[in-house]
């Protein structure tokens, strides 16, 4: 499929590219391209200019507060999964970067790229059926369509959609921070509240403003993640989306008792799926399969499925406490 | 700064829609051509540098057919624009030979019959020669994960696989 004509600049310096695309209404940022590209030759995105902020010098990673990381926007998914930071400090992080796409991907596709990628769904990508995400008040296709991987938890009447990153699981979980520069300035976005459930506005991702800049990813300084962990369940064993991925960092104290928790999960929400209920249900009670099937029950308690996909919620269950056993034992 | 169309693209910065100059540097040598913003590299270099050795699957990101490498590392060129590979180096299938001998990992491929059709090979062989320098190709699991990039429909892949054991283990002995 040829791709609509565009315009493109090169932006030299951040306040480059803010100012380019902020002063214009069809524009878009080009990092990697891995979703820009795919989505504007399948014409479900439309810019007119591209402002390609591959030379910015957001690649690197550095330290902050006493043992966290940031890293910087452009920093490409493989080089993030490999720093040894990464690896001895967030290895569930290195997991879920790794086991996301494929190599070639991996080293085209930066992090802030990774924040703002689109639903997989294929009502959304077809670009022409019914999609409230692609074009408001249209409807959606996938709630009487082919819906099995489509999300069960924080969906709306409006959308289903499923938030297909890996590494932005483990970000939630880690409490991570989204530092932006905007036409306004300066921004940090607490991670949750940058991943917009789609309630009546799905085509509303995320709270940026035309024009504003992810600049880097704040990992804080979390000493239980130094074990944590990523599994991720899907169709076939590589180069492919989750059905169901879990992070986790716990830790268990002497007397057998949940004493920290970070719980996140994949390819069930309309968001990378922060597990608050379940962690709320575990902490300070014993580590024990019983207590992780109950807060896993807790967890999917108001999931809203269908019959194509109602098997997600057995299925992201039983992952739950599969994992959560397999870190006590 | 200001994007207003009436201001000569020189002074904003601002490149097409129509055509103009690009330099791209592949396989060592320069291209001066004339591209549109919107051609990917793979097109570019399909269509316009009538280099066909690297193949279009998918124009999705989702087979591989179109690996090439930017600055040594390996890229799907398919979502790459030839204008972002401006300054930097692109190496495709048509460079790996050297001398007019084959690159040992085209040569196993060869030898294991380590493809059917052909069609997913170029991209197989550039993912290949990179996995091996990228040194992640330690065990029978690490190469299927590392290769899983490049889909092959002829399912060569025990060749494939075996092809890329034979020349990491000639690296390490020799
Ligand atoms: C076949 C395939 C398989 C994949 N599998 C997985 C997987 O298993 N797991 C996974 O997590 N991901 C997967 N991905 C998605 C991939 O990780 C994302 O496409 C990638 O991370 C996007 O980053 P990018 O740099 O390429 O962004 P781009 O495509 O350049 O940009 C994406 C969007 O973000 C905007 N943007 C880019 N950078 C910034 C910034 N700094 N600030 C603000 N906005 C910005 C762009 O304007 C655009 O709207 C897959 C992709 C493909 C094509
Ligand atoms: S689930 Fe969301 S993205 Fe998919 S068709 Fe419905 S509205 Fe569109
Ligand atoms: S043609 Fe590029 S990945 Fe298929
Ligand atoms: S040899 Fe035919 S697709 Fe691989």
């Amino acid at each position: 499929m040829t791709m609509r004509p565009i315009t493109f600049f090169r932006a030299g310096s951040i306040d480059e590219a803010v100012a380019a695309v902020s002063s214009h209404p069809d524009s878009a940022f080009l990092a990697g391209g891995t979703t820009e590209i795919d989505l504007l030759r399948l014409n479900v995105v439309q810019p007119t200019l591209l402002v390609d902020v591959n030379d910015l010098p957001l690649t690197y990673l550095e330290d902050v507060d006493d043992g966290g990381v940031r890293i910087g926007a452009m920093a490409r998914m493989s080089d993030v999964a490999r720093a040894p930071r990464i690896v001895e400090r967030y290895p569930g992080m290195s997991q879920a970067l790794l086991l996301g796409a494929s190599e070639q991907l991996r080293n085209m596709a930066s992090m802030g790229g990774n924040m703002c990628q689109r639903t997989r769904c294929s009502y959304f990508r077809d670009g022409q059926s019914p999609c409230n995400k692609r074009e408001p008040g249209s409807g959606c296709s996938a709630l009487t369509g082919i819906n099995r991987g489509h999300a069960v938890l924080g969906t709306s009447e409006q959308c289903i959609a499923t938030h297909p990153s890996d590494v932005a699981v483990a970000l939630v979980a880690l409490d991570a921070m989204i530092r932006t520069i905007g036409p306004d300035g300066t921004n940090a976005i607490p991670i949750e509240r940058f991943f917009l459930r789609p309630a009546d506005t799905p085509s509303i991702e995320h709270p940026l403003a035309h024009g504003e800049l992810i600049v880097a990813i704040d990992v804080p300084a979390l000493p239980v993640a130094r074990t944590s962990r990523y599994v991720k369940h899907r169709d076939r064993a590589s180069y492919e989306f989750a059905l169901v991925s879990v992070f986790s960092a716990m830790r268990v104290d002497d007397a057998g008792n949940v004493a920290e928790l970070r719980l996140a999960l994949g390819g069930v929400g309309t968001v990378p799926w922060r597990a608050h209920r379940a962690e709320e249900a575990l902490i300070g009670r014993p580590a024990t399969p019983e207590n992780f099937a109950a807060a896993a029950d807790a967890e999917f308690a108001d999931a809203r499925t269908t019959p194509m996909n109602e098997f997600m919620v057995t299925f992201a269950k039983r992952a739950i406490v599969r994992e959560l056993s397999e870190v006590t034992s | 700064m200001a994007i207003n169309q009436s201001t000569a693209p020189a002074e904003t910065g601002l490149r097409g829609p129509r055509g103009e100059p690009v330099t791209l540097d592949v396989n060592g040598a320069t291209y001066a051509i004339e591209l549109e913003p919107r051609v990917s590299l793979l097109d570019a270099l399909r269509d316009h540098l009538d280099m066909t050795g690297t193949k279009k699957g998918c124009d999705q990101g989702t087979c591989g057919a179109c690996t090439v490498w930017m600055d040594g590392r390996r890229v799907l060129s398919c979502l790459t624009l030839a204008y972002s590979c401006e300054g930097h180096q692109i190496a495709t299938i048509e460079g790996i030979a050297q001398d007019g001998e084959l690159h040992p990992m085209q040569q196993a491929f060869i030898d294991h019959d380590a493809f059917q059709c052909g069609y997913c090979t170029p991209g197989q062989i550039m993912s290949a020669i990179a996995l091996l320098r990228e040194g992640n190709a330690t065990t029978d699991a690490d190469i299927a994960e590392h290769m899983s990039g490049n889909i092959c429909r002829c399912q060569a892949y025990p060749n494939i696989h075996a092809a890329i054991r034979e020349v990491r283990d000639a690296d390490d002995g020799g």
